[in-house]
């Protein structure tokens, strides 16, 4: 096949004042993997939308092959040969491998009727050349998502695309699942493509790069070769040096105050989401829950708060059962809960700042207690916790849906901080939030386990769970495949979030003595070795 | 982008949210503006004489010798025209005249003439309010009652049932009534609540099915010895005792009732329940964010079931009024009982915007065009079903305001998702712009 | 910490790692996974418990049909059910005589064997679709046992007004189940049935034309369905909302032509006629259900092919595939290339046609005159069958002849003067629709991006 050589010049994407790309260059050359690299929010998938056709720039050009293009649709984009996997896959749940692979593309017969003898033999046809093995005939919803990253991948390639884009893919991936996509990645630039690959992992950039491109704050920042150091490519991506070194001192942990035993959670149509799990959590310290997303860590807040029942097991709080107690009893108890979607669980977008830092509160003294709401401690409220988290919104009348990312997140975790607590519970307490508020909220978690309450993080981020945690369990498929401290290596981490939990295999990922490996295969006994095992290290 | 705008450095000055520029222009520039721009009210004026022009069309189309005009229409323009014109003009004036005044009363000196119009629009506007304020309620906690007609009819059986069967003293009589038909109503919409909280069932397809069992319902209540009146065959109720009935505030030759003075106390307690009390603060965020209420601990079946009933306790004072009101002078149940106001009453509350003020506005001003309908049926000769048309046009060009931005060609005309009711479940779709 | 990594190369792991790499990825099913342990008991207990409560329910009916139906059903008594058609020009069937009393036995036993084959046998997803059917059948014969007992029914003619009833609501149902498949919630239905009943009877009336009616009815079904579309698509207004609105405006403005013009000069405006049933030879002889169905006027053949044409052109075609794209993940569609708010017109506007011809059934096909909200709710029905029948063709098929079927019922019993009052059985298809949608609804999920306007950066 024909390489293609795509140019991005000038390009400027502005949504009402906000500039998303301000004047970007960018030359990807044939056949090469080409890595734009920057933070969240930096204006990467913004560039590739434009790229794809589904946003129009505000100005500048997009050249292919020397000819300058404009793509008002993702059509005019998929005919100039450029292909997109995104990270929301665009995939129909309800339809087949093959009906997804040929979605607006049809084979067809007289009067439109599906040929899908032929969709099918075009799918095994690709999954024969690139190595891509996949199932024509399953449904897409029945497919890991590792699986379904392919089915895109497949759609593209199905349109004789020349460029990919692969946007943010390894954000739902294994450690194992990302190395199986490099493969794939290198196979395609064997094969003439060239792609362009969007992330924000500096590990991954050095693996699989042949140029970088780095972006910050909408603008090109800079290039760089996969050689450059880690340092200096996140330097380069935050604008200033990063310290990814949450500052804490050693966990103190006393008594056991949380435990769950055997809790398992299945939902209405009967999918396992947990399954027989056991944990103890001390005072003073921070459990880090580490897995893939997907493998049950959100069920299992949500078992703690009560918006699930489990289906067996129990879960107690300082003796007190709270397995079948319902969402506000458990906040009465004192159990301060942000959920992992802000935006989908944690406020109400139309309210006022001031109504979402009472929202679980409103029904308690002294903002409420009787039929009536006091609005006068609500409004004193708001004033106090705005300044107290540097909440940044015009008043605190504001919908809170208007306040950026970061700051929605920080209304959410001043209300949840703003009593006093008995177990904290944060699901990706950092998602889409900028380095500052990332800082300033992993200081509060940490202080909050100094007062001595026991805490309990999700992250699909691993290097966030490794700075935060005390210890770290990983989940995969429901279970608890290993609690292992934080000094566990990546790879041990990697095989556990794989779901690989083979002690001699994990003992020669760990590359040390087996103290820390063998408890866990057996989570009850964990507790213990792996405190042993920290305060040796410690 | 929602996760992306970027944190200032220093943290003293707050950061724009949307980053527009806030500047306050003065107050002759923000006037012209809201004309050229169309804001809400301008375009709600707008909308009202969409409204009237489709409606007067109507009446063109639907008219026999004005029609016959239009077949020589080449020949003779003027007469087509001005054959239409009168047509027209004749029904509006009939229409203004039976709402707001009729300058031909002003020679009696007799106020209850002069102020009949005006006594008639707020006396129709009375079940409009409480039909506003059941829809809005609902609406406000993320649900759509269409089932207000079936409320409508279960509080006025059980209020009917109240006024006649038993003999109370003057003023009791009537605070059981109306508490009657809040009951009735607010249970038979609890169903509905509780179907949609505990099974999940879609709430606008219950409260419709339970519009026809109310319907039939009625009716075999009618052919029973409890309720139809004796010594007749037709299906009417029994009359209720004057004590039940709600008295008129200003002598017998107006129709305006105690009804609007519940009315008015009931926008009162809406406004007081959705900004005040913790129950509204619940409804608006079960309404808004259903998971993050749930989240925050609220139960979203409670509140369904709460609001459901809410609304159908207000639904459930149509009916009172629609039985003990100046419209039915024998004070009786018929199967049409309901007027089809479940159905205004969601007009009204769309209209209205679901606020206080917006729903008070909007019963008026269908409460006048009903009034004035009658005149203009009597006096016009115009069927009274144009009202409903006229109802249905304002409350369409008001839910896309663009819409009569292009059409009366103001600027910013090109974009969606601004209206009275834009769907919400996208998140941000609102927002566009 | 991450400066701590081991120099180790990523993309190079050992050689067991390696191996773990192929079964990570294997195509199996990862996060729904099969139930272990305390989970599978948890599942089996939840499954055990909707077997008992169901099951237990139709014993419970059963029993209470044995007593009312069976046991409150004089002895040596016939009920008598009628197998010719009026007008009946296929073959002759001699009226049913049954015993009363013990047919109404018998299907009370068997509705709650119903019951317990649907405990036993919980395992299997046919058995506890047929246990149900049996249910519903055994009750309904049972119960028509004891309302005919010593009287004579006409079963043919119930039939027949079962067709009567189904077909508008059919045509309607198609209507919803295109539209919600492409992502538009179609509640102006009822304005549909009511505008293309208007048109196709003063089209009718006016040009003498019943064909011409016919396709008035359908443009005019398809400009309600536009008029949707458009508020929909182009200004996001919330669709349930305004497809109410939109039947208030329909309602007002036939309501208002009806009595202004159609009603003073019915000999001018409202005297269209009725279609003619033409016989099918061969299948309008099949004994009971030939002279139902094949001796029927062309709007019913047609329905018939919109029935099948639906359903092949959803599961079958590029414009399926493409609409119900539209309708699960417009994102997605858009992202190769197809226009969603175009595919979103078109397909609401056909389905507005579709329904339009089910609203001129109402008039050149049954009655032959337009008459005030003459669609009286049938549109909200149509609507309950595309819910119940799950967004598919024939599943809305099946649901609006079960209404129908009820709705017929509840005439052909008026007359035999029942216990049971004829607002009581008109109230059925109402009361079943709440059941259905409370108890079996829940449970399935209509397309994704239904009633969600699709807008893009």
């Amino acid at each position: 096949m024909t390489a293609l050589k795509l140019e991005l010049r000038g390009i400027t994407k502005r949504f009402g004042s906000l500039v998303a790309n301000d004047h970007i260059d960018l030359t990807v050359e044939p056949g090469e993997i080409h890595c734009l690299l920057g933070e969240n929010g930096a204006g990467k998938s913004t560039l590739m939308n434009v790229l794809y056709g589904l946003y129009e720039p505000t100005s500048g050009e997009i050249v292919v092959d020397g000819q300058p293009r404009t793509f008002r649709t993702a059509g005019d984009a998929i005919d100039a040969g450029i292909g997109m996997v995104h990270q929301h896959f665009m995939l129909v749940p309800v339809f087949t491998v093959a009906e997804n692979v040929m979605l607006g593309e049809e084979e067809t017969k007289a009067l439109g009727w599906l040929d899908r003898r032929r969709a099918r033999k075009k799918v095994l046809d690709l999954v024969a050349e690139y190595g891509l093995a996949v199932d024509p005939d399953v449904m897409v919803e029945d497919l890991p998502v590792g699986l379904q990253q392919r089915v895109e991948i497949l759609k593209a390639l199905v349109r004789d695309a020349k460029v990919l884009i692969l946007d943010e893919p390894t954000a739902v991936l294994t450690p194992q699942e990302t190395q199986e996509l490099f493969r794939v990645m290198r196979a395609l630039r064997a094969s003439g493509h060239s792609i362009v690959f969007i992330t924000h992992k500096l590990k991954e950039v050095k693996a699989v790069a042949d140029r970088i491109t780095v972006i910050r704050r909408g603008k090109v920042v800079g290039t760089a070769e996969p050689s450059a150091s880690e340092t200096e490519l996140a330097s380069l991506m935050v604008g200033r040096p990063v310290d990814l070194v949450v500052h804490k001192e050693p966990a103190r942990p006393g008594d056991v105050r949380f435990t769950m035993d055997k809790v398992t959670v299945v939902d209405d149509l009967g999918n396992v989401h947990v399954d027989g799990v056991d944990l103890e959590l001390r005072e003073g310290e921070i459990l880090g829950i580490a897995g893939v997303q997907g493998n049950g860590q959100t069920e299992l807040t949500e078992a703690i708060l009560g918006l699930r029942r489990p289906a067996a097991g129990k879960i107690t709080l300082d003796g007190r059962d709270l397995s079948t107690l319902s969402p506000r009893k458990t906040l009465e108890m004192g159990v301060g809960f942000v959920p992992e979607d802000r935006q989908h669980d944690g406020i109400v977008g139309e309210f006022t700042v001031a109504e979402n830092l009472v929202l679980d509160l409103v029904t308690r003294p002294p903002f409420g207690g009787g039929v009536a709401i006091n609005p006068k401690s609500v409004r004193e409220n708001a004033y106090k916790r705005v300044r107290e988290f540097d909440i940044r919104t015009q008043s605190i009348d504001s919908p809170a849906g208007t306040l950026s990312g970061g700051n929605q997140q920080k209304v959410v975790v001043a209300r949840e901080m703003s009593r006093p607590l008995r177990l904290f519970i944060a699901s990706q307490p950092t998602r889409g939030v900028d380095v500052g508020a990332m800082e300033f909220i992993h200081q509060r978690i940490v202080a909050e386990r100094d007062l001595g309450t026991p805490v309990i993080i999700v992250s699909t981020e691993l290097d966030e769970v490794v700075a935060l945690a005390d210890r770290i369990a990983v989940m995969y498929r429901g279970r608890i495949v290993g609690i292992v401290p934080p000094t566990a290596s990546r790879e041990q981490l990697g095989l556990l979030m794989a779901g690989v939990d083979d002690p001699a295999l994990l003992a020669a990922a760990a590359g040390k003595p087996d103290a820390e490996a063998d408890g866990t295969t057996d989570s009850t006994d964990t507790t213990d070795s792996t405190n042993d095992g920290e305060e040796g290290q410690a | 982008m929602s996760d992306e705008t970027p944190a200032p450095e220093t943290p003293a000055t707050p950061a724009k949210p949307d980053g527009g520029d806030r500047k306050q222009p003065s107050m002759g520039k923000q006037i012209v503006d809201a004309i050229v721009t169309g804001n809400s009210v301008v375009v709600t004026f707008l909308a009202i004489v969409l409204g009237l022009v489709v409606g007067g069309i109507l009446m063109v189309l639907s008219d026999q010798e004005v029609l016959d005009k239009y077949k020589y229409f080449f020949a003779d323009p003027g007469d087509s025209l001005s054959a239409s014109w009168t047509l027209v003009k004749n029904a509006y004036v009939a229409l203004f005249e039976g709402s707001i005044v009729d300058p031909s009363t002003f020679d009696s000196n007799y106020a209850p003439f002069i102020l009949g119009p005006i006594s008639e629009t707020i006396s129709q506007a009375t079940p409009l309010i409480f039909g506003g304020i059941a829809i809005s309620i609902a609406f406000r906690a993320g649900l759509f009652n269409i089932g207000a007609q079936g409320q409508i009819i279960a509080g006025a059986i059980l209020a009917s049932w109240m006024g006649f069967q038993f003999d109370l003293p003057v003023g009791i009589h009537l605070i059981l009534v109306i508490l009657a038909g809040i009951l009735g109503g607010a249970f038979y919409a609890a169903i509905a609540g509780v179907l949609k909280g505990r099974f999940g069932a879609h709430e606008v397809i219950i409260t419709i099915m339970l519009n026809y069992i109310a319907l039939y319902f009625l009716s075999w209540l009618l052919t029973t010895d409890a309720f139809q009146r004796p010594g007749t065959q037709q299906l009417i109720g029994k009359s209720a005792h004057s004590n039940a009935t709600l008295p008129r505030l200003f002598g017998d030759e107006l129709r305006i009732n105690l009804g609007i003075i519940l009315a008015l106390a009931a926008l009162v307690l809406y406004w007081w329940i959705l900004n005040r009390s913790a129950m509204g603060f619940e409804l608006r965020a079960v309404g808004s964010n259903p998971e993050a209420a749930r989240t925050a601990g609220m139960s979203v079946p409670r509140a369904q079931v709460v609001a459901m009933a809410l609304s159908g306790g207000m639904a459930g004072l149509i009916g009172v009024s629609q039985v003990m009101g100046p419209y039915n002078p024998a004070h009786s149940l018929t199967t049409a009982i309901d007027a089809g106001l479940g159905f205004t009453a969601i007009t009204v509350a769309l209209l209205g915007r679901t606020s206080p003020v917006g729903v008070l506005f909007a019963s008026l001003l269908f409460g006048a065009l009903q009034a004035g309908g009658s005149r203009m049926q009597a006096s016009a000769g115009v069927s009274i079903d144009i009202v409903i048309v006229v109802q249905a046009v304002i409350v369409l060009m008001v839910a896309a305001p663009p819409l009569v931005r292009t059409i009366f060609r103001l600027k910013g005309a090109h974009s969606g998702g601004e209206g009275a009711l834009v769907a919400t479940e996208t998140g941000g779709v609102g927002g566009e712009s | 910490m991450t400066d701590e990594r081991r120099p180790e190369p990523a993309e190079n792991p050992d050689q067991e790692g390696g191996a773990h790499v192929s079964t990570v990825i294997a195509p199996e099913p990862e996060a729904p996974q099969a139930a272990t342990g305390a989970a599978a008991k948890a599942l089996e207990r939840a499954a055990l418990r909707r077997a008992l409560v169901t099951g237990i329910g139709f014993i419970v009916i059963g029993l209470y049909a044995l007593w009312a139906f069976g046991l409150g059903t004089e002895s040596g008594v016939d009920a008598v059910f009628g197998m010719n058609v009026a007008n009946n020009r296929g073959s002759e069937v001699s009226p049913l005589h049954v015993a009363a009393r013990g047919t109404a036995i018998a299907m009370s036993v068997l509705c709650m064997v119903a019951g317990v084959l649907r405990i036993v046998l919980d395992k299997s997803r046919l058995a506890r679709r047929l246990s149900v059917a049996l249910f519903v059948v055994a009750f309904v014969v049972a119960f028509l046992c004891w309302a005919v007992a010593g009287k004579q029914m006409s079963f043919a003619g119930a039939l027949q007004n079962t067709m009567l009833a189904a077909t508008p609501l059919i045509l309607g149902a198609l209507a919803g189940v295109i539209g919600e498949r492409s992502g538009v919630v179609n509640i102006a239905i009822e304005g549909q049935f009511l505008f293309g009943a208007f048109a196709a009877a003063l089209t009718a009336s006016v040009t003498g034309s019943l064909t011409a009616g016919l396709f008035a009815g359908a443009a005019a079904g398809g400009l309600v369905g536009l008029l949707l579309a458009v508020f929909a698509v182009r200004y996001l207004v919330e669709q349930v909302v305004l497809g109410v609105v939109i039947n208030l405006l329909v309602s007002g403005i036939t309501g208002f032509l009806y009595t202004q013009l159609l009603q003073p000069h019915s000999d001018r405006y409202n005297n269209p006629g009725v279609f003619e049933n033409h016989k099918i030879p061969g299948l309008g002889d099949i004994p009971v259900i030939g002279p139902v169905l094949f001796d029927v006027n062309v709007i019913v053949y047609l329905m018939y092919a919109l029935v099948i044409a639906t359903h092949l052109g959803l599961f079958y075609t590029r414009w399926g595939l493409r609409a119900r794209a539209v309708g699960e993940h417009p994102t997605a569609a858009d992202t190769v290339g197809i226009k969603v708010n175009r595919t979103r017109y078109i397909n609401v506007g056909l389905a507005g046609c579709i329904a339009g011809v089910g609203g001129a059934f109402l008039t050149i096909g049954t009655v032959g005159t337009f008459s005030k909200d003459m669609a009286s709710g049938a549109g909200y029905i149509a609507l309950a069958a595309v819910i119940f029948g799950r967004w598919r063709p024939f599943g809305a098929v099946a649901a609006a002849l079960l209404f129908g079927f009820s709705k017929a019922l509840a005439t052909s019993l008026q007359p035999l003067h029942t216990a049971i009052p004829a607002e009581f059985l008109n109230m059925i298809p109402y009361v079943v629709t709440v059941f259905a949608v409370a108890g079996l609804v829940g449970k399935v999920s209509p397309p994704a991006a239904a009633n969600k306007p699709y807008t893009k950066g």
